[in-house]
C-alpha cells in the first residue's frame, strides 16, 4: 500500500484556483523533492495536505494510510502520523517547549490508546532528539519559538519531527534562514532519520538542500501542477538551466 | 473560518460549572430584609459583645445614607436589599470539635470541592477554616498552630477570643465609612477568618478558607482579617463556590490586611463563584473590597488572583504602602465568559519612601463578556524615590467581547517613576493551527495558549492552588515534568 496517493488534487484560496489537478503517490521509504519557481503552489500544497482551514479543495482526492486524508480534521492528520515542518514556525508566548512536547506527544499516545509517557522516557526522548538536531539546553528552557532566530525556528520545527516520528514529514522551505552550517547539521539529523518505514516531502526552492538531503525523486511544479518528474539528476539539470529552459523543454 | 472559530469559543465558553450542586442541610435562616433588628439579630445569634454591636450598627446607619456606586464599567441590575436574607448557618451547630461530629452532608460537600479538610490531608500542609454560607464550620491544623502561638479561627471566635486584637485592626484598613458594599458588610458580616501571626514568626503552612454560599435567598457577608506582626510571614489562599441558581445571590465580603516591619503576607484567591448560566441567568454578584497596609518599613504584600466566577465582580484589591522600603504587588488573571461582566484591578497608594508595587494584569474575555482593567496608581508627598509597574495584557477570543482599560495614576513626588504597559491581542489563527498541527484538539490548543499568556500570574500561585487554578481555566497542568 501507498503511504499517500494525491489524485486530481484541486484547491482554491480566496475563489483562485492555485492547485490544478496536482498528482503524486510516495511510499514508505522514499524521500521526494518539490521544486519549482514562486507562486506555484508548493507551499499551498502542503496546507491543503495538512488541512489548514482557509484552503478549499474542489476536486481531488488525497488517500493517507488507506484513509480519505480530506474529511480528516487539521489535528486527526497529525495524529494519523503527517507533520509539517511549517516554512514560518510562529512563536507561542508563555508555554515552554518543554510543557508544549509533553502535551503533543501525550495526546499521540492517546490517539493510540497508549497512558501518558512517564517523565523518564519523556526526558530521554528530548535528550535522544535535541541531541540530534543540535538543539541546547537554553532553548528548550524557552516558550516556543519566542524569540529564537530564523534558524533556531527551524531547528526547532526538526526536533519536534524528530520527537514525533511522522510517518509523512513535508518540509517546507526548510533552508531558508538557515545558515550553511546549521543547514548540514539540520540535513544531517533528517538523514539519520529516514528509514524504510517513513518518507518525507521536501519543498524546495534550490537545489542547494538536495546536496545534503539526496532525494530519491524530484519533481518540477509550475502552475498549480507537476510538469516534469525524474531522479536526484534532475535536480542538478535545473540548476544549471533554470527554470524557464527546463519547462521549455518540455 | 469564522465559524470554526466561533465553534471553538464557544466549546470553550460553555464549559458547564463543576460545582452547581447544593447540599441538603438544615439551616437556621434569618428573616428576609435589613433593619436594626436584623442587624441585632446577627449580633445576638453570634453572641457578641456589645462593643461589636454597637460597631455593626453603626455602620449599618452610615450604610443607609448611601448609595450604590455607579462609576463601574458594569451593568447591575437592582438590587433589592429588603429582599435578602442575610443571615444563614447550618442548625445545630455550636462547634465541632473533630470531623466526627460534623454533619456528613457537609464533609460531602467539601470533598466534592476537594477542600482538604479531612485529617489524612494534613499531608498537604494547609490549614483549611471553610466558610459554609455564614458560618466556619471547621478549622483543621490548630495544634501545629498553637505551638507557634499562631491564631487562626472564625471572625466570631475572634470577636470572643481576642478582642483586643480584633478591635484594634477591624474596620483601620477598610473602615465602614469606606464604600457602600463595606459599610453593608461591616454591618451583617456573618462569619470569616481572622488570622494574627505573632512577631518574628514564619507560618509554616498554608492558611487557607474556602468559602460556599449554598442556601438560596441569602446573602454572604464575610469578613477577614489578617494581621502580620513584625518579621513574620504568611502565605494565605481563600477559595470560593456556589450552587447553580436562578437568582441572583449577592457577595459582598471584606478583607484587611496589616502588614507590620519587615512582614510579608502573601494572598491568594481562586474565585470561582457560579457566573450564570449561558443566557446570563443567575450567578454570584461579587462586590467585594480587598485592602492590605504595609503598615511598617520594609513589609512586603502580595495579591494574586485568579478570577473566573461571578456573574459580575467588582473588586480591587489594593495596597497603602506606607511603610519605608515597603513592596507590594499585584498578580490576575480574570476570565470573563459568557454574559459575565468583570471591574477588577488594584489600587497602589504610595506614602512611605522608596516603596515599591507592581501590577500585572491579564484579561481573557470569551462570549458576550465584558473584561474591565481599573488601577490606580499614587505617589504621595513623602513618597520619595518610588517606583511602579503596570502590565495590564486583554485577550479577546472572538468578536462578541469586550476588554477595557482604565489605568488612573496620580503623582505628587517628582522623584518616582511610574511605568504602565499595556497590551491587546486575540489567539492568533496561525497560532492555533501550529498547535493543531502538532496533534492538539481545538480545546487543548486554546487551554495550552491561554495559559501561556496567562503565566507570569499562575506562577505567583502557591503550588497547591496553582493547580486548581490551572483546572479551573481548563490548562493542561504546566511541567509534570522539568
Amino acid at each position: 500500500m501507498k503511504l499517500i496517493e494525491i489524485k486530481n488534487l484541486h484547491v482554491n484560496i480566496d475563489d483562485k484556483e492555485i492547485l490544478k489537478g496536482f498528482d503524486l503517490d510516495i511510499n514508505r521509504g522514499e524521500v521526494h523533492a518539490i521544486m519549482g519557481p514562486n507562486g506555484t503552489g508548493k507551499s499551498t500544497l502542503a496546507s491543503a495536505l495538512v488541512g489548514k482551514p482557509d484552503y478549499e479543495v474542489t476536486a481531488g482526492k488525497v488517500i493517507f494510510k488507506g484513509k480519505d486524508l480530506l474529511e480528516m480534521e487539521i489535528e486527526e492528520r497529525a495524529l494519523e502520523g503527517l507533520f509539517l515542518a511549517f516554512q514560518y514556525p510562529v512563536e507561542i508566548p508563555g508555554v515552554s517547549m518543554i510543557n508544549f512536547m509533553k502535551t503533543v506527544v501525550d495526546a499521540r499516545r492517546k490517539h493510540n490508546n497508549e497512558d501518558p509517557i512517564s517523565p523518564v522516557d519523556f526526558l530521554n526522548l528530548v535528550k535522544k532528539s535535541s541531541k540530534l538536531v543540535g538543539i541546547n539546553d537554553k532553548m528548550k528552557g524557552r516558550a516556543v519559538n519566542e524569540g529564537f532566530s530564523g534558524g533556531e525556528k527551524k531547528k526547532n520545527e526538526i526536533f519536534q519531527m524528530a520527537m514525533l516520528q511522522p510517518d509523512l514529514a513535508i518540509l517546507d522551505e526548510l533552508d531558508s534562514g538557515l545558515d550553511i552550517d546549521s543547514l548540514k547539521h539540520v540535513a544531517e539529523a533528517i538523514n539519520k532519520l529516514r528509514n524504510k518505514n517513513n518518507a518525507f516531502l521536501i519543498i524546495t526552492h534550490y537545489q542547494r538542500l538536495l546536496d545534503y538531503i539526496v532525494p530519491d525523486y524530484v519533481h518540477i511544479m509550475n502552475d498549480g501542477k507537476i510538469v516534469k518528474s525524474g531522479g536526484k539528476e534532475l535536480a542538478m539539470e535545473l540548476e544549471s538551466m533554470g527554470y524557464d529552459d527546463i519547462m521549455s523543454k518540455n | 473560518m469564522e465559524q470554526v472559530k466561533n465553534k471553538v469559543i464557544d466549546e470553550f465558553a460553555n464549559k458547564d460549572y463543576e460545582f452547581g450542586f447544593t447540599t441538603d442541610i438544615e439551616m437556621e435562616l434569618a428573616p428576609k430584609g435589613l433593619n436594626e433588628d436584623i442587624v441585632r439579630y446577627i449580633s445576638d445569634k453570634k453572641g457578641e459583645p456589645q462593643w461589636m454591636l454597637d460597631y455593626r450598627l453603626k455602620a449599618y446607619r452610615y450604610w443607609l445614607t448611601m448609595k450604590m456606586p455607579n462609576w463601574s464599567h458594569l451593568k447591575i441590575p437592582k438590587i433589592d436589599y429588603q429582599d435578602l436574607s442575610y443571615f444563614a448557618a447550618p442548625k445545630d451547630m455550636p462547634k465541632y470539635e473533630s470531623l466526627d461530629e460534623v454533619d456528613p452532608e457537609l464533609i460531602k460537600t467539601f470533598n466534592k470541592l476537594g477542600i482538604p479538610l479531612e485529617e489524612q490531608k494534613r499531608l498537604t500542609g494547609i490549614a483549611v477554616d471553610a466558610v459554609f454560607d455564614s458560618v466556619s464550620v471547621k478549622t483543621t491544623f490548630q495544634e501545629t498552630l498553637k505551638e507557634l502561638d499562631i491564631i487562626f479561627c472564625s471572625m466570631s471566635d475572634a470577636i470572643k477570643e481576642h478582642p483586643d486584637l480584633v478591635k484594634k485592626y477591624i474596620g483601620s484598613v477598610v473602615p465602614h465609612t469606606d464604600n457602600y458594599y463595606a459599610a453593608l458588610n461591616a454591618a451583617v458580616f456573618s462569619d470569616g477568618s481572622f488570622c494574627y501571626i505573632p512577631k518574628g514568626v514564619r507560618c509554616p503552612v498554608e492558611l487557607s478558607t474556602y468559602f460556599r454560599i449554598n442556601t438560596a435567598g441569602t446573602g454572604q457577608f464575610e469578613r477577614t482579617l489578617i494581621v502580620a506582626d513584625d518579621d513574620s510571614y504568611v502565605s494565605y489562599l481563600e477559595g470560593c463556590t456556589a450552587p447553580q441558581r436562578d437568582e441572583n445571590q449577592l457577595h459582598a465580603a471584606v478583607v484587611e490586611i496589616i502588614a507590620e516591619n519587615n512582614s510579608e503576607v502573601k494572598y491568594s484567591t481562586v474565585q470561582n463563584w457560579y457566573p450564570g448560566n449561558k443566557e446570563g441567568k443567575g450567578g454570584i454578584y461579587n462586590f467585594v473590597t480587598k485592602r492590605a497596609i504595609c503598615k511598617g518599613n520594609g513589609s512586603k504584600v502580595s495579591w494574586t488572583q485568579v478570577e473566573t466566577g461571578s456573574a459580575i465582580t467588582w473588586k480591587y484589591p489594593s495596597t497603602i504602602l506606607k511603610g519605608d522600603d515597603s513592596i507590594a504587588e499585584f498578580y490576575s488573571v480574570a476570565v470573563t465568559n459568557n454574559h459575565q461582566q468583570a471591574d477588577t484591578g488594584s489600587k497602589m497608594i504610595h506614602l512611605g519612601k522608596n516603596s515599591k508595587s507592581t501590577i500585572v494584569s491579564k484579561g481573557i474575555s470569551i462570549g458576550q463578556s465584558q473584561n474591565t482593567y481599573r488601577g490606580m496608581v499614587k505617589f504621595g508627598k513623602n513618597a520619595h524615590n518610588s517606583r511602579n509597574h503596570s502590565q495590564c495584557d486583554s485577550l479577546l477570543m472572538g468578536d462578541r467581547c469586550g476588554a477595557h482599560t482604565y489605568p488612573y495614576i496620580k503623582v505628587e513626588n517628582n522623584t518616582g517613576i511610574v511605568e504602565h504597559e499595556a497590551t491587546t491581542s486575540k489567539i492568533a489563527d496561525d497560532q492555533l493551527n501550529y498547535l493543531k498541527q502538532r496533534g492538539l484538539d481545538e480545546e487543548q490548543a486554546v487551554s495550552l495558549l491561554v495559559n501561556g499568556y496567562a503565566k507570569e500570574v499562575l506562577k505567583q500561585l502557591p503550588m497547591e492552588f496553582a493547580a486548581e487554578a490551572t483546572k479551573l481555566l481548563s490548562i493542561s497542568m504546566e511541567g509534570s515534568v522539568g
